[in-house]
């Protein structure tokens, strides 16, 4: 296979490109995802269109054609509910929710339908969807635009929930939960889609629940996924100069959740550091802290310490907002405080 | 209208079949034989019939907190669905989801829901499947009045004839959400009128008769299928039971009590098919016969079934969780 950079905005395209190319069944559809590409003024250079608030779907339009690439009303609600109905009755869709924030507006069909219908029907159903959806601070968007609340789907038996930070890891993860016969919530950060990497051309998979260790260490572990893994091998980085050497674990999923790999690594370490851009009650920071402390206690050496943002919604004027994203040095302090 | 002599037992043996039923269910509750609560079509039965009887099991519904009446009109073996309202492993959905989650995927039944109207996105789901692929299948979406003053609705109105789906609303107007009576909650006199805000017909029927109903939705279906897009019909009626099991329904007066006595949709029916000579009395009180034997039958069949194994409130959560 051929690798190349992508972008991690064009590794997400070039996933949903090649599973749209390999199963007619995957159809996506969401606000603006065509966003006037094929209609007649807009050929040229103004072809491709839109392709999403954020061109994460440019191209696939012209390539699939208007029924296999639904713009929407704005209409969360029937949105969801859409890619429910049509996952239980034989389609693939992969349902775009522009930003985390607005899936309040259509939680019912998420974690009342979706989430719960192969239960409900003893089995019987299957709801093979994705919903894709912007997170994350750090753009000014402020509090309905950029919160990151995966917890809060992660808590929903049912969904499984993703969110992935290279562009390797998205193509990989997002063909796997369009194959994947349970409902995914797959979460981009949108400070990341313009981050290249290296991207093989061919269609893979990363299995869901595998976490990847970004970077190997032996004196601490820092467990995160998302933006804060760059925030953290960033740390990483700077902590080497000291000598001391950080383990990166990234998730890439919140559930399921690699926890055989968390343990390891704090059997290794015997200090655990958790990083989060989501706020910290009832969290992913407080689930794996609590994973560690029941199952991996005694190997510790230091109190686990979490990094999250804080308990409030984000903040729009930018030096509220930087004070309110986890910092490199905020990790870096605490990762040396606990090894003193 | 000509109706084959099929489609005239179909349609006694269904609403006979959904009322016996019901009042079947009614006992058992009230006896406090079975666990939970339910909520009683009886009263609706030309509604589902109506309906129903223009689709084949490849077709889809999605139905409400009140989806017995849906199931059997759609083709549910009601042995299995009495053992689901018993919480047994044999039941419909192995006792995982009761009356109110009742659902049927072999023969597209997508559910009873306990959301009100949650049904219409989910209908438009199988609707844009269907257009997708083609496959002809056409998907109705029945929902209660109470359910038209949810956005939902609205939105999946709206995006079905956007879309052009093939999808049907049928609003089962019962006169009441839950206790409040339909002036109070509806703005709109008609709701078949809201049709005209989504460019789609929209008609008003007596959903006591049969007749009207099966009129109704033979021309909305016709078009669903031919691709013309989607279609609203509202049909009028009562529920005899209240809102659920138990509710006295000190907010229906006698006098509505007796006026709904009076247009009972099956003995509407039947004095329609004798006037007419479309079906004997024997015919039906033959049918009759076999129904409460039936009944019975799936009675013993859910009381005598197993209860799932305990280890069963693990599974089902996902396909596959590693």
């Amino acid at each position: 296979m051929t690798a190349r950079k992508k972008t991690f905005r064009g590794a997400i395209n070039e996933a949903l490109r090649l599973e749209m190319r390999r199963d007619p069944t995957v159809i996506i559809f969401g606000e603006d995802v065509a966003g006037g590409a094929t209609l007649p003024h807009m050929e040229g250079e103004n072809r491709e269109a839109w392709g999403g608030v954020e061109g994460v779907t440019k191209g696939l339009a012209p390539e699939f054609g208007r029924n296999r690439v639904l713009d929407t009303p704005i209409s969360e609600s029937a949105i969801i509910g859409t890619a429910v109905g049509a996952a239980t009755t034989g389609l693939r869709p992969v349902a775009e929710m522009m930003f985390i924030d607005f899936l309040g507006v259509c939680f019912d069909q998420i974690y009342n339908q979706g989430a719960k219908m192969r239960y409900m029907f003893g089995g019987k159903a299957q709801v093979p969807m994705v919903i894709r959806s912007m997170i994350g601070a750090g753009t000014g968007a402020a509090a309905q635009h950029s919160g990151s609340h995966y917890s809060i789907f992660a808590h929903v038996p049912g969904l499984k929930t993703v969110v992935p930070s290279t562009p390797y890891d998205a193509k990989g993860l997002l063909i796997s939960a369009i194959r994947d016969n349970d409902p995914v919530m797959f979460f981009e950060h949108k400070v990341l889609y313009d981050m290249e990497g290296e991207v093989p051309e061919d269609d893979y998979t990363i299995p869901l629940g595998v976490a990847d260790v970004k970077r190997e260490g032996k004196d601490a572990t820092i467990v995160t996924l998302g933006r804060m893994v760059h925030f953290s091998l960033e740390a990483a980085e700077k902590l080497a100069i000291d000598g001391l050497e950080i383990e990166v674990v990234d998730l890439r999923s919140l559930s399921p959740m690699d926890e055989s790999a968390i343990l390891e690594s704090v059997t290794k370490t015997h200090r655990l550091v958790v990083v989060d851009e989501d706020n910290p009650r009832c969290s992913l920071a407080t689930d794996v802290i609590a994973l560690v402390a029941d199952q991996a206690f005694d190997y510790l050496d230091a109190p686990c310490k979490m990094i999250t943002a804080p308990h409030t919604p984000v903040p729009f004027s930018p030096g509220l907002e930087n004070a309110y994203i986890p910092s490199v040095d905020r990790i870096v302090s605490t990762v040396k405080s606990l090894i003193g | 209208m000509s109706f084959t002599k099929e489609k005239l037992l179909y349609a006694y043996t269904t609403m006979k079949k959904i009322r016996l039923f019901e009042e079947k269910v009614y006992e058992l509750f009230t006896e406090g034989q079975m666990p939970g609560f339910a909520h009683l079509y009886a009263g609706e039965e030309a509604m589902a019939t109506g309906v129903c009887a223009h689709l084949t099991e490849k077709d889809f519904i999605t139905s409400t907190h009140r989806g017995h009446g849906h199931c059997i009109a759609k083709g549910a073996d009601i042995k299995l669905m009495m053992a689901e309202l018993y919480g047994k492993s044999t039941g419909l959905c192995k006792g995982k989801g009761g009356s109110m989650h009742i659902a049927d995927m072999d023969i597209g039944m997508l559910g009873a829901n306990g959301i009100v109207g949650a049904g219409g996105p989910l209908a438009c789901g199988a609707g844009l499947m269907a257009k997708t692929l083609g496959t002809g299948q056409v998907t109705i979406c029945f929902f209660g009045d109470g359910a038209c003053e949810q956005g939902t609705m609205h939105e999946a109105m709206n995006l079905a004839c956007s879309w052009n789906l093939p999808v049907v609303f049928v609003c089962e107007n019962n006169g009441f959400a839950e206790s409040t009576p339909f002036g109070y909650h509806c703005a709109a006199k008609n709701i078949s009128d809201r049709a005209v805000a989504y460019d789609m017909p929209g008609i008003t029927v007596d959903g006591s008769d049969f007749f009207s109903v099966y009129e109704a939705a033979e021309q909305a279906i016709g078009r669903a299928r031919r691709g013309d897009g989607p279609s609203l019909i509202e049909c009028l009626g009562f529920r005899y039971y209240g809102h659920f099991i138990g509710d006295p329904m000190i907010y229906v007066t006698e006098e509505d009590q007796q006026r709904n006595r009076a247009r009972d949709p099956i003995e509407t029916f039947k004095k329609r098919v004798l006037e007419h000579e479309l079906l004997s009395e024997e015919e039906m009180s033959e049918i009759d016969g076999k129904l409460v034997a039936d009944i019975e039958e799936a009675v013993e069949f859910g009381r005598e079934s197993p209860l799932p194994d305990i280890k069963e409130v693990l599974t089902d959560v996902y396909v596959n969780y590693p």
